[in-house]
């Protein structure tokens, strides 16, 4: 306990690092198959939060320095921005492309392109794919941004007790 | 769906919520919260709801104690009395 809290930040331990060094991409990987490895729709909200939660064993295991190295802060509202814009502009893209009456948003089995090429049905050709990786990517963004907002806070806590 | 099973963690999942809200001290009652997210993952499972047991586990036990530390590192470990 007599250890200033920078200190104890500073200590890193080999062991976390290497198991976070080894199941990272792992756990990435997860995330992308909850998003888009299955069968069925859904799952965005899960992957995104499996994707965010390895990035926060990133910054728990390497410190805040590297994190913010590897996702800048400021990519944060690009990625939410993005995906709601492939959450929504894919139905609305697709509706006015396919504006015969066979496109229906989020109804995506229904585009022609399916039948034609073939593949799950209930993606409808890899536009559910599209959708789910827009919503993964919008809560892995939104979680990536509040744990952000605490580390700085935090940070500027301390740097005011250390000016006091 | 086995219902020894679902008895005995639920069982410690009540006896885990009311140590969480009983205890003084802030830091293990964050790890009393993420030990009861671990348990409610393992009933979703258990329930055969595979996704909504990896996201309990996800964001219970993994991201909402990294946030709750992040947050209890900014003010004081002991509750006041």
């Amino acid at each position: 306990m007599s250890l200033s809290t920078e200190k104890r930040i500073q200590e890193r331990d080999v062991v976390i690092q290497t198991i976070a060094k080894l199941m990272i991409p792992f756990i990435q990987l997860f995330g992308l198959y909850v998003m888009i490895g299955t069968e069925g729709a859904g799952g965005g909200f899960q992957g995104g939060t499996v994707l965010a939660a390895s990035f926060i064993l990133l910054v728990v295991a390497f410190g805040i320095d590297k994190g913010r190295m590897k996702m800048p802060e400021g990519w944060n509202a690009v990625f939410k921005s993005l995906g709601l814009y492939l959450y929504a502009g894919v139905g609305g893209l697709l509706c006015i492309i396919f504006s015969l009456g066979k496109a229906e948003y989020l109804n995506y089995c229904a585009i022609p392109l399916a039948k034609i090429i073939g593949g799950p049905a209930t993606r409808g050709f890899w536009v559910g794919n599209i959708v789910e990786v827009g919503i993964g990517v919008t809560v892995m963004a939104a979680f990536v941004s509040i744990f952000y907002d605490l580390v700085r806070k935090e940070e500027s806590v301390e740097e005011g007790g250390a000016e006091e | 769906m086995i219902i020894p099973i679902d008895l005995a963690l639920l069982f410690f999942i009540v006896v885990i919520a009311i140590a969480a809200i009983t205890t003084k001290d802030l830091l293990a009652a964050i790890v009393l919260l993420s030990a009861y997210s671990f348990l409610m993952a393992c009933v979703w499972v258990e329930m055969n709801a595979v996704d909504v047991g990896f996201t309990e586990a996800a964001i219970g036990a993994g991201v909402t104690t990294a946030f709750m530390i992040a947050a209890l590192s900014r003010t004081a470990r002991w509750e006041e009395k």
